[in-house]
């Protein structure tokens, strides 16, 4: 089939459509067209020429997670929503908005805190959009008050592999009819349909907000081995104390009747200090957080409260420098390819495995010879991991293989490999053993039978 | 021999002595679940004890081409527990145990057949609940919340079961035991299967988050002297930037229903009740309440009460939480109807309804979830009187008709079940319910987990899509109804 007639067919659908460039690249993968469909309509054109021409489609807003998971097997159209940005339906005072895929998340926090609200989700990825938002149901520090973005999302369109328009729930919070096909589009990566557009349950804009820092200076634990401290302890002794004291710290915290809306740690650098950080929301904010503050002073010093949050909070973790001693698989680097190379894990447990998640990175990181940062809810257990971009594929999957070796033991952990060049995550399974794989695929095969929905880009090869 | 009693046989060998019911005196207590009007004696009963005893039965259902239903308490008012005279129910009545309580990870695990409030008060000692709270909470089943998505009066606040199961172990119709966690990667199918209302297995262990009971509750019952005015003042009490736990509202008829059953003592000559928690840290609700109590007297409250104590507390919520009951006090015979309208609708939505019982004749009256706009109309009717029960279906179907008008649901928290089923194609289009369909056919592709109940007329799994010409297949095979 001739190149011609498919953009002659997407042209003649109503829909603009462009020749692919060098940015358009999907984890490596170049399509032939970019299609830049306005409505769900005209993705449903866009879909039925991919049908009629068996061609493949990947779906993308910001594009600024387009290299997560793996490559597509084939891909023959990007679907470009960024014209799907009309502003959002904000029904004020049934608290709900609507907004379209390609509404960024910042546009719709500006809309919305016109009339005093927002969406309750702290997305840690500048320029996501709503539809890359639930593609990718990533989140930020307040899941633990306010869950993720399954939990307030309330209604959704979808376009499916065959052109077909579907919603399910609706404008209203309070909804049990019929299956909650949003659930299942959260998280999907864009293998099961295209979201068009997506309608939130809101929270009013908090009266106030206070945060409480503490930093740990030196939170190094026993495995990392050989240090001494200015006064002479060892870091074996000094270190079991912290892990202990932090094990203690953060369940008083979660559990305090003060109500914190997240509690989350910052740790760039194993040999570096290590930053706590406690948001505290609503009315009296400023007075909950002293006393939160005084409970976290007992476990860890210089604890303040202030009324900005620290520089990183609700961000991805910076890959730390990729300097610093070989391990012991020897010196090299490595080569990423694209996408800056980012290398990006997602380690989940439950909350009393807290102490492990302290050490389960850093000796992973230094079995592996790898620099890793740390980031995430202490509140939650959910934590981001980045190593620095050009770090040896080998060491990529020596440092994944090491985790998985320390947080899934338990039955409760999970790790995950959201981002990491090809060569390194060829390597390595990026998403771990799922029980049930099995059911998910034959979800897959009748959403999208012939596999033209980024097909291979999600776990299992679906 | 029947398909059934091969079936049954074969069901007696694999469980244990007296987990298969054939007696039809027995039978006959599992005909209906709290949606009376439909009635359908099971043609077996089983009551398994395990998972694998689940798995077995759902296998030879499979094996056998007969449809099964699983069946909690049976405190559903859909009908979604509606049995099969061709098939089996499957009741996890037996599966009550709590098996395990993890405070550090705020986290419970129990059987289906545990009840809502038993999980509560294994936790309470210690600081903890769970927080979905249906109203029938002290019979109802976690395994009938999952297959409902149950909610309650604080879900305004706190959310439903979807929010606050963790993970679930289930049987799949083709009798896999497959465990769907929140913490998995891959597609939410925990998410997906609960409001599934048992057509897409059985949930045979069940992990909820325990939530962390609150520094403060504070309740506040306010007069109107209309429900226009009440709905002003939840209006205003939304805008002013206030999430309360509860925001619940009564008319006046539902007020005397109550007063007459329970004695519940609200102002004299109130045309509306508002009742309002607010909870959380003693700071904010101190904050919060001001302003509640503020709006109320702003909008024409005529009398405030405020419980001072847990036994205050209970008499306030002793009305609202007998309404449903109560209206047998004051009607022969009622229907209790559950639909959504976004809350700013709710004065016109009401005002429908004051048209509709003009209209027809009938009375209506209203106990409604005003926070979140889940209106539970009690459609009151006399059984003796030739055609008023059918006039009392109409008002309760065109008041649905009313909530989809405003971009609402035909149900908030009972579900679709048998009941409304034909509904659905005022609210989702074809495309809408054949997508629904597709997750079905993904678990169930042979139609044999609870079939007849959500959608109206189930396309085939591997069916294209396209004008349907005679009758459907699975009617003819007796294994739907179409509407």
């Amino acid at each position: 089939m001739a190149a011609r007639d498919v953009g002659d067919a997407l042209e003649a659908a109503g829909v603009a459509v462009r020749a692919a460039g060098d940015g358009d690249e999907v984890a490596g993968v170049r399509p032939r067209w970019v299609a830049l469909p306005e409505s769900a309509e005209e993705i449903a054109a866009v879909m039925r020429v991919c049908a009629a021409h068996d061609l493949a489609a990947v779906a993308t807003g910001g594009g600024t997670k387009l290299h997560w998971g793996a490559p597509p097997d084939r891909c023959d159209v990007l679907v470009d929503l960024c014209c799907m940005n009309r502003p959002p339906e904000h029904a004020a005072g049934d608290l709900v908005v609507r907004a379209q895929a390609g509404v960024t998340v910042e546009a719709l926090a500006r809309a919305l805190a016109e009339g005093g609200q927002e969406l309750a989700l702290d997305v840690p990825v500048p320029g996501t959009t709503v539809g890359g938002l639930l593609a990718t149901g990533i989140a930020g520090p307040r899941r633990f008050r306010h869950g993720t973005a399954r939990d307030l999302l309330i209604g959704v369109t979808v376009v499916l592999a065959d052109g077909t328009i579907a919603k399910s729930g609706g404008k209203v919070v309070k909804n049990v009819a019929g299956y909650d096909l949003g659930k299942l589009f959260t998280g999907s990566y864009g293998t099961l349909g295209i979201i068009a557009d997506a309608t939130f349950r809101l929270h009013p804009l908090p009266a106030a907000r206070a945060w409480v820092t503490a930093t740990v200076e030196r939170p190094v634990t026993e495995t990392y081995g050989t240090w001494t401290n200015e006064d002479g302890l060892t870091f074996e002794t000094l270190t079991t104390d912290l892990a202990g004291s932090l094990a203690t710290m953060v369940p008083a915290v979660t559990e305090s009747p003060l109500e914190p809306s997240a509690v989350e740690m910052d740790w760039p650098d194993a040999e570096g200090p290590c930053t706590v950080a406690v948001l505290v929301e609503g009315a009296a904010a400023a007075e909950r957080a002293k006393a939160l503050c005084a409970l976290i002073g007992g476990a860890l010093s210089d604890a303040q409260v202030t009324e900005e949050p620290p520089p990183w909070w609700g961000r991805l973790p910076e890959p730390p420098a990729p300097d610093g001693p070989p391990g012991p698989l020897g010196a090299g680097t490595g080569a990423g390819d694209g996408d800056g190379g980012e290398i990006l894990l997602e380690v989940r447990n439950v909350p009393s495995r807290l102490a492990g998640s302290f050490v389960g990175p850093l000796t992973a990181a230094r079995e592996a010879g790898v620099h890793a940062a740390v980031r995430g809810s202490l509140a939650s257990h959910v934590f981001h991991v980045a190593l620095p971009p050009d770090t040896e594929p080998r060491r990529v999957a020596a440092f994944t293989g090491g985790l998985r070796a320390h947080m899934e033991t338990d039955g409760d952990g999970r790790v995950v490999v959201l981002a990491a060049p090809q060569e390194a995550a060829r390597r390595l399974d990026r998403w771990g053993h799922v029980g049930a794989l099995p059911l998910m695929r034959r979800v897959k095969e009748r959403f999208d039978p012939d596999r033209r929905l980024s097909p291979g880009r999600f776990l299992g090869g679906i | 021999m029947s398909e059934l009693e091969r079936l049954t046989e074969r069901l007696t060998a694999a469980l244990p002595p007296d987990a298969v019911l054939t007696d039809p005196v027995r039978l006959r207590t599992y005909e209906c679940d709290g949606l009376t009007h439909h009635r359908a004696t099971p043609g077996v009963v089983v009551l398994p004890e395990t998972a694998e005893q689940v798995a077995a039965v759902v296998r030879l259902c499979g094996e056998h081409g007969v449809p099964f239903v699983a069946r909690g308490s049976g405190t559903g008012l859909s009908g979604g527990a509606l049995p099969r005279t061709d098939g089996v129910l499957i009741v996890t009545s037996r599966m009550r145990r709590i098996l395990e309580i993890d405070i550090p990870n705020r986290r419970a695990v129990v059987e289906p057949g545990v009840t809502n409030l038993a999980i509560t008060e294994a936790v309470r000692d210690r600081g903890y609940y769970y927080a979905p709270d249906p109203s029938s909470q002290q019979v109802c089943s976690i395994g009938g919340n999952v297959a409902e998505n149950s909610g309650g009066a604080h879900c305004l606040k706190y959310g439903f079961t979807v929010n606050h199961v963790l993970s679930a172990e289930i049987v799949t119709p083709d009798g896999e035991i497959v465990e769907l966690s929140a913490q998995d990667p891959g597609y939410d199918l925990l998410g997906a299967f609960i409001g599934s209302e048992g057509t897409l297995g059985i949930a045979t262990k069940i992990t909820v988050r325990l939530s962390r009971a609150p520094e403060v509750v504070t309740t506040l019952l306010a007069a109107f002297t209309g429900i226009e005015a009440g709905g002003r003042a939840v209006s205003a009490i939304i805008a002013a930037g206030v999430v309360p736990a509860a925001i619940e509202m009564m008319d006046a008829l539902a007020i005397e229903a109550a007063e007459a059953a329970v004695h519940c003592r609200y102002p004299a000559g109130a045309g509306a009740v508002l009742v309002v928690e607010l909870d959380g840290p003693h700071a904010e609700v101190e904050h919060q309440f001001a302003a509640v109590e503020r709006i109320c007297r702003d909008n024409g409250a005529f009398e405030i009460r405020v419980a001072a104590s847990a036994e205050e507390r209970a008499a306030i919520w002793k009305g609202r939480k007998s309404a449903f009951a109560a209206v047998g006090r004051i009607s022969p015979a009622y229907i209790v109807q559950d639909g959504v309208v976004p809350r700013t609708a709710l004065p016109r939505v009401l005002a429908g309804i004051d048209l509709l019982q003009e209209e027809y004749g009938i009375r209506v009256a209203n106990v409604f979830h005003a926070g979140d706009g889940n209106l539970h109309p009690l459609v009151l009717f006399d059984d003796s009187v030739p055609g008023e029960a059918e006039r009392a279906e109409a008002v309760s179907g065109r008041i649905l008709d009313l909530c989809v008008e405003h971009g609402g649901s035909i149900t908030g928290e009972h579900g679709v079940g048998v009941d409304k089923a034909r509904y659905m194609p005022r609210m989702f289009t074809e495309d809408d319910l054949d997508t629904m369909q597709l997750v079905r056919c993904a678990f169930d592709p042979r139609g044999l987990a609870n079939p007849g109940k959500v959608f109206p007329t189930p396309r085939l799994c591997g069916e294209v899509p396209g004008v349907r010409r005679g009758a459907h297949p699975l009617v003819e095979a007796g294994l739907a109804e179409q509407f």
